[in-house]
């Protein structure tokens, strides 16, 4: 076992308006350079929708992610390593600029620069790219809120899966937002896409990162990933991609996305996991049960063995305390109504999504239903179509994880509002699996919904870095004389854990 | 300049053929390797290969590939007609004229591919608005050296070596350019060479002296260990210094700024 820490976000779908701010102050933050105009590394997707690149879920078309070939074995869909090198003078599977978009920006100098005259003057939308006029006939959330549904959401490729009978009806009832981040995977094809190895994982807080300087703009993390996550930049030639912050994480701070989200939907925590079981767990035969296997790979932070694995792993002490209070861990394994996004892709990702109850509670109780917990279990089942339709997006297409989730969700709602009302609960919890406390806990993390309950970040350990920097002065400190006030050993002081379980700095240590 | 005196002195070598079969060889190695130095070690960042393909793939698809694979071609030929004597092939029993023949047809195909590919890039780079937006002065410099080499070797392939009386370089230009290794620069080898190979060595010289400077500084990154090296790749958290100012900061470019 190797136990590795994990830095984990869930997002709540129940409460996401499309408001759009977490993709604004994103690329307020990351990406409003030039060259990367047509990157988001947060959007905003409407579902049913094409997404962003156009159809990136059809991995038929981008083979993106990881298959199992015919020996059951774990392969980048994107075919080998060799037929990566042959094909680098030309990537088959990459997505152009006109599956994004081409980038657009207006000459507003016209708005107060244009003479007097009756008219209001007009702006003309200008290519980002080459600078000519241009007429935007495609953009990011061009299909917001099921814009131009009729035509194209019928290509959604979660969609498609559901054939052609059932379509139709579900257009007229259903439609929710999925905001996307990259899911820093457990098991990243677009790491092990990139010949350069310019791509990696953290080991401290698994954040999937890009050297921008061995970055040899290949373009494989590109075409690899299964969610186009990954972009490129035009203008310097080099991938880039979400780096959930990770200046902030360091910090202990929720990324900016998190922290400016308008419905507070999003969670970050940490989740413990054995880093040795990825791999067999990402092999998993059917599909349809990667789901659990991902869920096997993580480990119980409130086990006592699991604990003092995690810290003979060198995991700090704080770090295990706070995967104890992760809200992630809490909403994925013990309440089990976090779900992954996409598992068949058999990447491990780690950006779990809470699958939206709203459109089964419209149904059965107006805006804001949904208070009979019984009409909404009746409505989960009934309407079989949007269910199966999570399930594609969230289990491989098995339903029966998905409405769980769903029943728990809806269980909470009655369950608490008996309880707010001093009436007797109409629903027993015991009939989704789950105790008082449960709800309680449940109702705690996604109605109350605290900060401090949704972000618990620990802050890196800057003492490790400091003795990695005192390394690098190996000319040496100059109190550090035979006896002198330097003498206290080498590099920085080291935090021990110690028999009462807090965390100690040792500040003098003898040198060995 | 002993190794020039060894060789029979410079009487009859004028101060032109000097430069452009001396000194501009070694201005141009010294160039080449102090300034992939310099460039790696403080510009990691603009080391890339630049690709197009995101802003157009359908001409790239034929053109690069054809290209870059002809290029190989290329300059496989080169190593063995330049770099290996005429004396080797023939004492491991190559005879002339096979050589004649098998470097004619080679070459013609290698030449027929970079032809071809070469020009679907150039014609996309100066046809596609999103793609000629991408291109930096330098790499106009480099493409453009580039285009007059290729233009010239595949006359000299096709049109002389093929079609035309084959001439053999082997006996002018091959032992100049080893003699430039050996440190006596056999320059009377040079200047009896036709002048459709004389200008097609000094415009490669050039090209390896800019070499450094533009795009094509990606050639030395194939990332061949890329077959070897584990699929997930994990690294911890390094402390790092700010960069010197000056040095090797991030090249993100102001807002607004052109290329």
């Amino acid at each position: 076992m190797r136990i590795m820490a994990q830095v984990c976000m869930v997002m709540n779908l129940d409460k996401c308006i499309g408001c759009h701010t977490c993709s604004v102050t994103c690329k307020q933050t990351w990406t409003n350079r030039p060259g990367t105009e047509y990157v988001y590394f947060n959007n905003v997707e409407t579902k049913p929708g094409l997404g962003y690149p156009r159809r990136y879920e059809d991995q038929d078309l981008w083979k993106g992610g990881w298959k199992l070939d015919r020996r059951g074995r774990l392969t980048l869909r994107g075919g080998s390593r060799l037929r990566r090198l042959l094909t680098i003078f030309y990537n088959p599977d990459l997505p152009t600029i006109e599956d994004y978009h081409d980038p657009f920006t207006y000459d507003y100098a016209r708005l107060i620069t244009a003479p007097a005259g009756t008219a209001a003057p007009s702006v003309q939308a200008h290519s980002t790219l080459t600078g000519r006029a241009m007429v935007p006939r495609w953009g990011t959330n061009w299909e917001d809120d099921l814009a131009g549904a009729p035509e194209r959401a019928g290509q959604d490729p979660n969609l498609v899966k559901l054939g052609e009978a059932v379509k139709l009806s579900f257009e007229q009832v259903f439609m929710f937002y999925l905001p996307r981040i990259c899911e820093h995977c457990l098991n990243p094809s677009c790491v092990a896409s990139c010949p350069s190895g310019a791509m990696y994982k953290r080991e401290e807080d698994g954040i999937v990162l890009v050297d921008q300087n061995r970055c040899r703009g290949w373009r494989f993390c590109v075409s690899g990933c299964p969610y186009k996550k990954v972009y490129f930049n035009h203008r310097t030639g080099k991938a880039e991609k979400c780096t959930l912050c990770f200046p902030r994480i360091e910090a202990g701070l929720p990324t900016v996305c998190s922290e400016t989200c308008v419905g507070r939907l999003r969670y970050l925590g940490l989740v413990l996991y054995d880093a040795d079981a990825v791999l067999a767990a990402a092999a998993t035969k059917d599909p349809q049960d990667l789901y659990e296997a991902q869920l096997s790979v993580f480990l119980d932070p409130e086990d006592p063995t699991v604990r003092a694995e995690a810290l003979a792993a060198g995991i700090p002490h704080d770090w295990v305390e706070a995967a104890r209070r992760s809200p992630a861990y809490a909403l994925i394994a013990r309440h089990r109504v976090a779900l992954p996004l996409h598992p068949e892709y058999r990447t491990m990702p780690m950006v779990w999504y809470v699958p939206p109850l709203s459109p089964m509670a419209d149904m059965v109780g107006g805006p804001g239903g949904g208070e009979d917990a019984d009409a909404v279990f009746g409505a989960i089942d009934a309407l079989r179509i949007p269910v199966e339709y999570l399930a594609n997006l969230f289990t491989a297409g098995k339903v029966e994880p998905v409405r769980q989730a769903l029943r728990r969700l809806a269980l909470v709602r009655a369950f608490m509002r008996s309880r707010q009302l001093g009436l007797t609960p109409s629903a027993d919890p015991r009939t989704v699996g789950m105790e008082a406390a449960d709800v309680e806990d449940l109702f705690r993390l996604i109605a109350i919904a605290r900060y401090e309950d949704r972000y618990v970040v620990p802050p890196a350990h800057a003492e490790d870095a400091g003795r990695l920097l005192a390394q690098h002065s190996l000319s040496g400190c100059s109190l550090e004389s035979e006896g002198g006030p330097g003498m206290g050993g080498w590099g920085l002081p080291v935090a021990t854990r110690g028999d009462d379980g807090r965390t100690h700095l040792r500040v003098l240590e003898g040198r060995r | 300049m002993s190794g020039l005196l060894a060789s029979g002195g410079l009487s009859g070598v004028s101060g032109g053929d000097l430069f452009w079969w001396v000194i501009l060889p070694y201005a141009a190695l010294l160039t080449f390797v102090i300034g992939h130095i310099w460039r790696y070690q403080y510009d990691q960042f603009g080391w890339t290969s630049r690709s197009t393909e995101l802003q157009e793939r359908r001409a790239l698809k034929w053109g690069s590939p054809l290209f870059h694979y002809g290029a190989f071609a290329a300059i496989g030929g080169h190593i063995l007609g330049i770099l290996i004597p005429e004396s080797v092939t023939q004492a491991v029993g190559i005879p002339e004229t096979f050589y004649r023949t098998f470097s004619a047809i080679a070459g013609t195909i290698a030449a027929v591919a970079v032809i071809i590919g070469v020009l679907i890039l150039a014609g996309r780079r100066l046809l596609v608005p999103r793609v000629r937006a991408t291109t930096s002065p330098v790499d106009w410099v480099a493409l453009i050296l580039l285009a007059i080499i290729i233009g010239l070797g595949i006359a000299e392939t096709i049109g002389v070596g093929l079609l035309g009386n084959h001439y053999n370089y082997r006996v002018s230009i091959s032992p100049w350019f080893r003699s430039l290794f050996t440190g006596s620069p056999d320059v009377r080898a040079a200047i009896k060479a036709p002048l459709l190979f004389q200008v097609h060595a000094v415009v490669a010289w050039v090209l390896i002296g800019v070499w450094p400077f533009s795009r094509l500084v990606h050639a030395w990154s194939y990332p061949y260990f890329y077959l070897w090296r584990p699929f997930i790749v994990y690294r911890r958290r390094v402390a790092t210094r700010p960069n010197e100012p000056g040095t090797s900061g991030r090249r993100w470019r102001r807002i607004g700024t052109p290329y």
